[in-house]
């Protein structure tokens, strides 16, 4: 006990890893095991979910991982963007990896997710891989997207990731839609239809849920509240900030969004909900540590005490690192390699990234209309090729 | 399948572009060809077989011709019940199709597209909505997406502005954004246009509005075999297709087929052939310019009648077989004349045609007003037959 303890106070610089780490390799033990929730759920017209949370110590350390890297992700976005290699809107989901971990670990494949445009991690954790992430990011045409949507337009569909929408509130309705056609197709799957605390003031929401409510979808309305609305503060612009009561007569439960644990068990709790009796709203507790996009320093309308205070106290990728500890399940070298091995591959997927091409032109006048139709194939002669570039 | 589609179009661009002479013969060999790759796919076949309906008949130079076309008699209905048809059929043959909007299901839609619908095909399949136009056109999109082919009615199409959104960004830009992960198979219709005396909220014509929309296909419908048709070309796109129907012309009566045929969604329909001077029209104002046809022909004119049809993309393959032959060009529209579909018309005429043209292109629209409640002011914001007999007298000078 008291070498294992002196063991990880050896800084791994200093020390070869191989001799230490032979004694005991980083858990992938599946044997359960339950963990409480750190602050319990608050619900609205429904009994809340139990604090206590079944995982595992490979479950664990799969989310430390899946964490780490899209925070790293992040991170690289954001010196990419510095660089100008990517251009636009870029808006960064460091602060809020949980509810992306936590949601798939509590779903399926067969599930499906839409989200707003703060989408890069969504795109990670239901399936998306790096290169292509970077290269859409880049606009290359190895992008998801081809290069042709950009980082708000993200999707997966053979994961049922349907986006990456630029429009705040616009992806709701396309939720609740997809929720119907779940429901239509007798599916037994649910729709997550995220949006933010800016969203949430957004009419058509209202209207979505209203018709949620009536037609009993399978809708899951997740309200990723990071607190602003770009710069605006919840309590601005909101009457009521108490966004997992705005279904009104539909449930809603409010989560700690930068617990892991907690979210995997609000999203079981929801999805089981969801196809039994219809829509419920969930509302994660989260943060962002960017500004709302990288335009925006994200310092004027809070202070850096803030942030640091967030980081500090609830970072979630913390919060698992020591969870690992403390049921000694991983140490702090061996999550120090992994740390390193997360960022030489996503150097690696950046690099890769930068090699792939910019979309051929003549891929402008793809995809507008499905079969190439429309400015290729028709024209006065009925012969293709009827576009002329500027 | 498609080869044989594909011939059958140049086949027919062959003869068209021939030398002018009497379009009948032009039009009669044009539905022959096209009805032998229609009798091909025949109807209730399934999945990829129907592809070939798809390029059936569309052009008929009068009435008579595509009820004397048809095996059986035909059978005389109104337009309303020809688009009504049309839903039925295509809820029969595919099970994804299904009908959102307000009023549709219990009570048979405010026009009577939908009448009986609901019992036929259940509350799942025919869905009465609140009155939220932007989220339930976004539900549309959203089931399109996941396989679904929504029929997404507007009570009427100026309610639809309140979806603008969804229809512009999601409807027609997610198959581009996604870079073609997501097609949107979903039909938009609903009644547009000048009534009578319905006020300027009730009187929208958002043709001129959708058009630049990148991704969305449109269409107008003017007859009831042209409804039919079109409706369930619409269905089967698998691109998202606004179908524009009229307020004044659900009762129209017309005698339409009794085996199965589609519409071409790109192709403009040859109403009355002839040699003077080339009119482009849609919807309702068809009727005034047939209207005024009749008056033309007693002062000695001969024009030739096209019912565009396919707002977006204009079907310049027959259009500009007509302006080869008459060197005339007017064009008739109830849109407003700023930004209407005869301005993008004009322009796409003038970059394909100039060589071809004697005169300038005359186009009459609606007045840029807010369409009044008084009818003689009503009256004088669309174009009247008068107006259209003037205006030909005028180019044809």
């Amino acid at each position: 006990m008291a070498a294992a303890a002196l063991l990880r106070r050896i800084p791994a610089a200093r020390a070869p890893a191989t001799a230490f780490m032979a004694a005991r390799p980083i858990s992938d033990s599946t044997a359960a095991l339950t963990i409480k929730t750190s602050v319990p759920f608050t619900s609205h017209l429904v009994d809340p979910p139990s604090r206590d949370v079944t995982t595992t110590p490979a479950e664990l350390v799969t989310f430390f991982r899946d964490m780490s890297l899209m925070r790293r992700m992040e991170i690289a976005a954001d010196s990419l963007y510095k660089a100008k290699l990517i251009r636009g809107f870029c808006h960064l989901y460091d602060g809020q990896e949980a509810v992306a971990v936590g949601m798939e670990a509590a779903i399926t494949r067969s599930d499906s997710i839409i989200t707003a445009y703060r989408d890069h991690c969504t795109y990670l954790a239901r399936g998306g891989d790096l290169v292509s992430a970077f290269s859409e990011l880049m606009g290359r045409e190895a992008g998801c997207s081809r290069g042709k949507g950009g980082s708000m337009h993200f999707y997966k569909k053979d994961a049922n990731f349907y986006g990456g929408h630029g429009i705040v509130g616009a992806q709701v309705p396309l939720g609740c839609g997809l929720a119907f056609a779940q429901k239509y197709k007798k599916e037994d799957t649910a729709t997550f239809a995220l949006y933010g605390d800016g969203a949430a003031n957004q009419g058509q929401l209202f209207e979505a849920l209203n018709i949620s409510a009536l037609w009993k979808l399978p809708a899951i309305l997740v309200c990723e509240n990071n607190h602003y609305g770009m710069g605006t503060a919840e309590w601005r612009a909101a009457k009521s900030p108490d966004y997992y009561k705005r279904g009104d007569y539909v449930p809603g439960l409010k989560v700690d969004g930068m617990d892991v644990l907690a979210v995997k068990q609000a999203c079981k709790f929801a999805k089981d909900h969801a196809v039994a009796n219809g829509p419920i709203v969930l509302e994660m507790d989260t943060y962002r540590y960017h500004g709302h996009s990288m335009s925006d320093p994200g310092s004027t309308y809070r202070t850096r005490d803030e942030i640091s205070g967030v980081r500090q106290e609830r970072d979630p990728i913390e919060r698992v690192r020591k969870l690992l500890f403390t049921h000694d399940l991983a140490t702090a070298a061996e999550l120090k390699d992994m740390e390193k091995e997360i960022r030489k591959q996503v150097d690696d997927a950046i690099a890769k990234a930068k090699e792939s091409s910019m979309p051929d032109t003549s891929e402008l006048f793809t995809n507008v209309y499905k079969k190439g139709f429309g400015v290729e194939s028709f024209g006065p002669d009925r012969k293709e090729l009827r576009a002329s570039l500027p | 399948m498609a080869a044989a589609a594909s011939s059958a179009l140049h086949a027919v661009g062959a003869v068209a572009s021939a030398k002018p002479r009497s379009a009948a013969p032009a039009v009669a060999r044009r539905r022959s060809v096209r009805v032998a790759a229609a009798a091909k796919g025949g109807p209730g076949s399934s999945g990829r077989g129907r592809m070939v309906a798809r390029s059936a008949v569309a052009a008929k130079a009068d009435e008579a011709a595509a009820a004397a076309g048809s095996k059986s008699g035909g059978h005389e209905l109104l337009l309303f019940e020809a688009l009504r048809e049309a839903l039925i059929e295509e809820m029969n043959l595919d099970p994804t199709v299904c009908v959102i909007g307000e009023d549709v299901g219990h009570y048979g839609g405010s026009y009577k597209v939908t009448k009986g619908l609901a019992e036929m095909f259940g509350d799942l399949r025919v869905l009465d909505t609140p009155i939220a136009e932007n989220s339930f056109t976004g539900m549309g999109v959203g089931a399109a997406m996941k396989g679904l082919r929504p029929v997404v009615e507007g009570m009427n199409m100026g309610f639809l502005l309140l979806a603008y959104n969804q229809i512009s960004n999601n409807c027609g830009m997610l198959h581009y954004t996604s870079g073609g992960q997501f097609k949107i198979p979903i039909v938009i219709r609903g009644p547009g246009g000048v009534g009578r005396q319905l006020g300027a909220e009730h009187s929208q014509r958002l043709e001129s509005y959708f058009q630049s929309i990148p991704g969305l296909q449109m269409v107008a419908c003017s007859t009831p075999y042209n409804a039919k048709g079109l409706m369930k070309a619409a269905i089967r796109s698998e691109n998202p297709v606004v179908l524009f129907e009229h307020v004044l012309l659900y009762n129209l009566k017309e005698k339409i087929p009794d085996e199965e045929y589609i519409c071409c969604l790109e192709e403009a329909e040859m109403v009355r052939p002839g040699e003077h001077v080339t009119i482009l029209t849609y919807s309702r104002m068809r009727y005034h310019v047939m209207q005024a046809a009749k008056t033309l022909v007693n002062k000695g004119y001969d024009p030739e009648v096209i019912d565009i049809r396919s707002l977006k993309p204009f079907d310049l393959h027959t259009i500009g077989n007509s302006i080869k032959k008459t060197h005339r060009v007017l064009i008739v529209e109830e849109c407003m004349r700023t930004g209407g579909i005869g301005a993008s018309l004009r322009s796409a005429i003038i970059d394909n045609f100039w060589d071809y043209l004697d005169a300038p292109i005359m186009c009459l629209s609606s007045q840029d007003v807010p369409t009044p409640y008084a009818s003689t002011l009503e009256d004088a914001t669309v174009v009247q037959p008068a107006q259209i007999v003037a205006a030909v007298e005028q180019i044809c000078q």
